[in-house]
């Protein structure tokens, strides 16, 4: 019992780390999916294009790879240093999410019924109205399941910055079990504890966007 | 620290020799959760309600939490366990952790295909006296496996770009080679350049490959579903 609140204190100290790298990696990588969602729906073709192959590259690579690219090439093939390894995690993050995301976007955008399209056209709206007053606020609806089930998704992901040195959760996990090694399982069984307190709250999001998708679409 | 062809050049063969190790990985995790899967779907089947509930949670648990520790509680705690504790090499390690974090999506899988199933056709298999196994086998799997195969699919892809986890806990395929190398030369571009062009050059033609078949299958089995573009 002893041990687990002392380890359940060294973990502690890693939720900053962890927290810091999921909330800026959830918001660069919606404002990421939204763009790159927006610009594969849009029929300029250089824009479309562009996109998808920034899209194709960021899924077709693996994270764990990208994140050991950012953090030992990018400074030394280009001279950019990102100030430190931790914006190095929340940047490969972001571009593999967003990437990830971007698809639902657009899934989601292309799945609105081609008579809502038609109907602002012929109310003669804009371009942009129609996107912004008839489309997305359908396709957001659709969108937020899956949203949720890859904010979990980043939440997982963040444990890889441990890797290339950030002191997050796992990364006190593991200098700890290293000094104490038959106490591993205690160890690991707290970080994964942790990761699931902290995941809970976005799967309780995840449900509730399920409902909330539903609602009022007709069935059939 | 400047990009080099010639190292370019040098580090593809030794890559590639990891290439095989990670899709062999690829497929034996693949395997061990294909199979792992249709195990937690028969769990979920008990009828004992507390005992469901626990295995929803279970499932739950493994699958919202990182899959990197899961592998390092497999290989580091695992062994230090009482009684039941072996130590396991990283190839086993790494086939039980990520083939049982993937097992908790594929039996989601599974269950959205049987799901799936029209009602009529329970109902019209229990009209015509069909016998639990025939019901399974001849009338219900039949319709709810196929739809599932393009997911199916996607997650084999999805595994392959998992599989570097791995290379944590001393499995020496590509992402460990390249290391390894980037340590010994101190040059990291290049050989982590060609480990993510490799996992582009399999997995992006893999993928347009699940496009097809998804297309195939929503044409054929149901209309419901409206195909991209």
């Amino acid at each position: 019992m002893d041990s687990i609140i002392e380890i359940s204190l060294v973990l502690l100290k890693g939720i900053k780390v962890t927290l810091i790298v999921l909330f800026f990696s959830i918001i660069f990588s919606t404002v990421i999916a939204l763009v790159a969602g927006l610009s594969r729906s849009s029929s300029n073709l250089l824009l479309n294009k562009f996109t998808g192959f920034y899209v194709e590259i960021f899924r077709g690579t693996s994270l764990i790879v990208q994140l050991f690219w950012f953090s030992y090439a990018l400074p030394g093939l280009f001279n950019i240093h990102l100030g430190s390894d931790i914006w190095a995690g929340i940047l490969a993050i972001s571009l593999n999410y967003g990437a990830y995301m971007s698809e639902i976007v657009r899934g989601s955008i292309a799945a609105v019924a081609p008579g809502q399209t038609e109907a602002s056209i012929a109310l003669n709206m804009s371009k942009f109205q129609r996107m912004r007053m008839v489309i997305l606020p359908q396709a957001v609806r659709m969108m937020l399941p899956e949203y949720g089930n890859y904010l979990i998704q980043i939440l997982k992901a963040t444990s890889l910055v441990s890797l290339i040195g950030l002191t997050d959760i796992l990364y006190y996990g593991d200098i700890y079990r290293s000094t104490h090694l038959s106490e591993a399982p205690i160890v690991y069984l707290l970080v994964l504890i942790f990761y699931f307190i902290l995941a809970l709250p976005l799967i309780a999001f995840t449900r509730k966007m399920e409902k909330v998708s539903k609602k009022g679409v007709a069935h059939g | 620290m400047t990009w080099s062809w010639e190292v370019f050049f040098e580090v593809i063969p030794i890559i590639f020799k990891g290439m095989w190790i990670t899709l062999g990985l690829t497929i034996a995790c693949y395997l061990f959760a294909v199979v792992f899967g249709f195990f937690w779907l028969l769990l979920d089947r008990v009828p004992l309600k507390a005992f469901r509930w626990m295995i929803k949670w279970t499932t739950e648990f493994i699958r919202s939490t990182p899959p990197l520790v899961q592998l390092f509680f497999i290989f580091y705690a695992w062994p230090m366990v009482p009684v039941v504790g072996v130590s396991l090499n990283p190839f086993t390690a790494a086939i039980l952790g990520l083939g049982i974090h993937f097992s908790t999506y594929l039996s989601e899988v599974y269950r959205s295909g049987i799901e799936a199933v029209d009602k009529g056709q329970w109902e019209a298999a229990t009209a015509l006296n069909l016998s639990t196994q025939q019901k399974w086998l001849k009338v219900i799997l039949p319709q709810a496996i196929p739809p599932t195969i393009p997911m199916l699919g996607n997650y084999l892809i999805i595994m392959f770009k998992e599989v570097p986890l791995a290379s944590t806990i001393g499995v020496v395929a590509m992402l460990h080679l390249a290391n390894d190398y980037g340590a010994q030369y101190y040059k990291y571009v290049e050989p982590l350049t060609v480990v993510a062009l490799f996992f582009l050059l399999l997995s992006y033609p893999s993928a347009l490959l699940i496009k097809k078949l998804e297309m195939k299958f929503n044409r054929r089995f149901d209309k419901k579903y409206i195909t991209e573009s």
